[in-house]
């Protein structure tokens, strides 16, 4: 009889979690929305003429230096986002069809590299940016595993004194502090790029998707996509097209916390488990003694 | 520990040739190690942007880490299980779990970008208690104590049995402490692995649409849980013959064979999981004779074939055999882990990755302390059973 319920408890304990991680579906949601005073960007790519002001007056706004790794090493020529290079206008050509596309942080609403972040370093912080505290931040570069955008940049390249960073774009919040908006908007010669609330921007979109539906793609990337974000785009081609992938409704984040608050739940499983295992362990050990003793 | 009358050190001297060896590649990872720190790691590592993580994390924790997890294993059946037979081969398991974890977490050490941070850990209060990696790194960190408090019985006997006054006299006083308080370490350092090693796969719940898709589910904890043990089982008997042959010691044919058996019934397991998932997930129906199939293909082959030829293993069964079902074993659950981790990531078409020599002699030469411990540690130590042990039993 004893022998039965210890097994049983060992199996429930052990494999309870197991169990428990295949039915996600039965916990409770995890979605999370937007903060109230949630802002960011419109991109709009009929409008882009990829100017590139706002590349510029990114690097001016956010003291970043020239990536000069291109051909004869005399511009500012990046290739993409990278530790000196924030925001990024990229091309998308096929045939005749072609679009510019304005690459930087998303601010996603339930952000993957916040959920990775180990100590919180990268956080949702005023206005819902996600920002860095360096103070905080321990180099393990989670957060670039998770980005399902590939935001997050490292120093890698950093001789002599070694501090090397995470990058990214903030939504200038240093300029939002002095009451000025985010560089690249204020220097866009077409408004392919706005600032403002994510509601005033998604009631904008969707105003003009309704004044042109056939030049629109039908929805607002950003406005769901992996659990929305706070950087809009609205784009005349698909926005796969653009390397604004699919993600679904659900952020990644809050499958992970489906999945591992299944498993850990108010931490009842780890402590029970631990219980049960002591209390087998002792006995089985006191027995072994006394067989030892026996023999 | 009622055995260990019968476990002794192996004796003998310690700078030998392998030793030499060893040492070698281990100073020229401490050498690389150094300038890694003066002129950060893009020096040395082919890391990008798009693989952050490389190959470090990979294969010195996610990979090794699940080959060190003999000592877990092991725990289970005997202590749990209470299978007493597998005292034989308990102490080399646990040996080896503690300088596997070690090695690991310097590496991890040398492979975090701003470690000058890292104190912080010790706070709960600054914990992001959502993040994965921030739960990996609290249990894989306390479970080194425990394990190396695993250790602390073999060694303080070790060190009772020396000539020096001094070490006999820490022995007598702290063991009888140690003994009673072993049940409850034995427990921890069964949960601690249980919770980190299925979180080991939860990392990559967060990388989404990143992950091929016959890698990512939501049974990557359970299945990286199965995978663990599976390797440390393997791993154990694979030390544990590899001892044998090398100093001479009996073979513990016995507690290998039936741990072989134990091991192929998780793999068994372990299958089932991975098909029925990818069947469940409609994956199945997609796989052909692409990149990605033969990748599965392959871990399939290496983990259920000696899985299949496991289960007739009878007590006549020869060391050669086990040590190719073993072998293949630890291959197979390699392979589906740094998949998981490493292969089948997909950051993007424009990011390419491979490890640079540099960067894998910091993997090789951590590991090759960790070999350096074990000889070492046997030699001195009682882990390995004694040359009379068979014959007195017999």
């Amino acid at each position: 009889m004893v022998r039965i319920s210890r097994r049983t408890a060992i199996k429930s304990a052990l494999f309870g979690g197991a169990v428990a991680v295949g039915a996600t579906t039965a916990s409770a949601t995890e979605s999370v929305e937007p903060p109230a005073d949630a802002r960011g960007l419109l991109y709009d790519a009929t409008l882009c003429i990829g100017c590139k002001a706002c590349v510029t007056a990114c690097k001016d706004a956010n003291g970043l230096p020239a990536d000069t790794a291109g051909p004869h090493g005399l511009w500012d020529r990046p290739d993409d986002l990278n530790a000196k290079t924030k925001n990024i206008i990229k091309l998308y050509r096929s045939g005749d069809t072609t679009s510019f596309v304005k690459r930087q942080c998303m601010h996603c609403v339930d952000p993957a590299c916040v959920g990775a972040c180990m100590m919180g370093a990268l956080k949702k912080r005023e206005y819902g940016i996600v920002s860095w505290d360096g103070s905080k931040c321990v180099g393990c570069r989670y957060c670039q595993i998770a980005c399902p955008y590939n935001i997050p940049k490292f120093e890698w390249e950093m001789a002599g004194f070694y501090n090397p960073k995470i990058v990214k774009c903030e939504l200038c919040r240093h300029r939002l502090a002095e009451g000025r908006d985010p560089a690249c908007t204020e220097v866009c010669p077409r408004h392919a790029v706005i600032y403002g609330t994510r509601e005033e921007l998604l009631k904008e979109a969707h105003r003009r998707i309704a004044a042109n539906p056939t030049l629109y793609q039908p929805n607002v990337y950003g406005e769901h996509d992996g659990g929305g974000t706070q950087v809009l785009y609205l784009s005349h081609v698909p926005f796969d097209k653009l390397g604004l992938p699919a993600l679904g409704g659900e952020s990644a984040a809050a499958t992970t916390r489906k999945v591992q608050g299944t498993i850990y739940k108010g931490f009842v499983a780890p402590v029970a488990l631990y219980g049960v295992l002591a209390t087998i362990i002792s006995r089985n050990q006191r027995r072994a003694g006394e067989e030892g003793e026996r023999s | 520990m009622s055995r260990s009358e019968t476990l002794e050190p192996v004796g003998g001297p310690l700078w030998t040739r392998p030793m030499q060896v060893l040492t070698a590649l281990f100073l020229a990872g401490i050498a690389v190690t150094l300038y890694r720190f003066v002129m950060g790691i893009g020096a040395i590592a082919n890391l990008n942007d798009g693989y952050a993580w490389g190959a470090w994390k990979p294969i010195s924790v996610i990979v090794f880490t699940s080959m060190a997890s003999g000592g877990y294993a092991t725990a289970l059946l005997l202590y749990v299980f209470n299978r007493r037979k597998y005292a034989a081969v308990s102490r080399t398991a646990i040996l080896t779990s503690a300088l596997g974890y070690t090695t690991g977490v310097i590496v991890l050490g040398i492979d975090i970008g701003r470690p000058w941070n890292f104190w912080r850990i010790v706070n709960p209060g600054w914990w992001n208690f959502h993040s994965v990696l921030l739960e990996v790194a609290v249990c894989i960190s306390t479970y080194i104590i425990f394990l190396w408090l695993e250790m602390a019985h073999p060694l303080l006997e070790g060190a009772g049995q020396s000539g020096q006054w001094s070490f006999r006299e820490l022995a007598r006083r702290l063991t009888p402490a140690l003994d009673s308080a072993y049940p409850f370490i034995v427990a921890m350092a069964i949960v601690l692995p249980t919770m980190h090693q299925s979180s080991l796969g939860s990392l990559f719940l967060l990388a989404g649409v990143r992950v091929h898709p016959f890698w990512q589910t939501p049974l990557v904890p359970l299945l990286f849980l199965f995978s663990c043990y599976v390797m440390g089982y393997a791993f154990v008997v694979l030390t544990s013959l590899l001892s044998s042959l090398a100093w001479r010691r009996p073979l513990e044919m016995e507690a290998l064979t039936s741990l072989s058996r134990v091991m192929s019934s998780i793999v068994a397991a372990f299958v089932l999981v991975r098909l029925g998932d990818l069947a469940w997930r409609g994956q199945l129906t997609r796989l052909s004779v692409d990149g990605w199939s033969l990748l599965f293909y392959a871990e399939l082959l290496l983990l259920a074939v000696p899985a299949v030829l496991s289960f007739g293993l009878d007590r006549h069964a020869s060391p050669q055999k086990l040590f190719l079902l073993a072998a293949s074993t630890l291959l197979g659950g390699s392979l589906y882990r740094l998949d998981t981790s490493l292969v089948a990531f997909m950051p993007g078409a424009q990011w390419r990755y491979f490890p640079s020599v540099l960067e894998m002699l910091v993997t090789i030469g951590f590991a090759a302390l960790a070999v350096m411990g074990y000889i070492a540690i046997v030699k001195r130590f009682p882990i390995l059973p004694g040359v009379r042990h068979a014959g007195a039993h017999a």
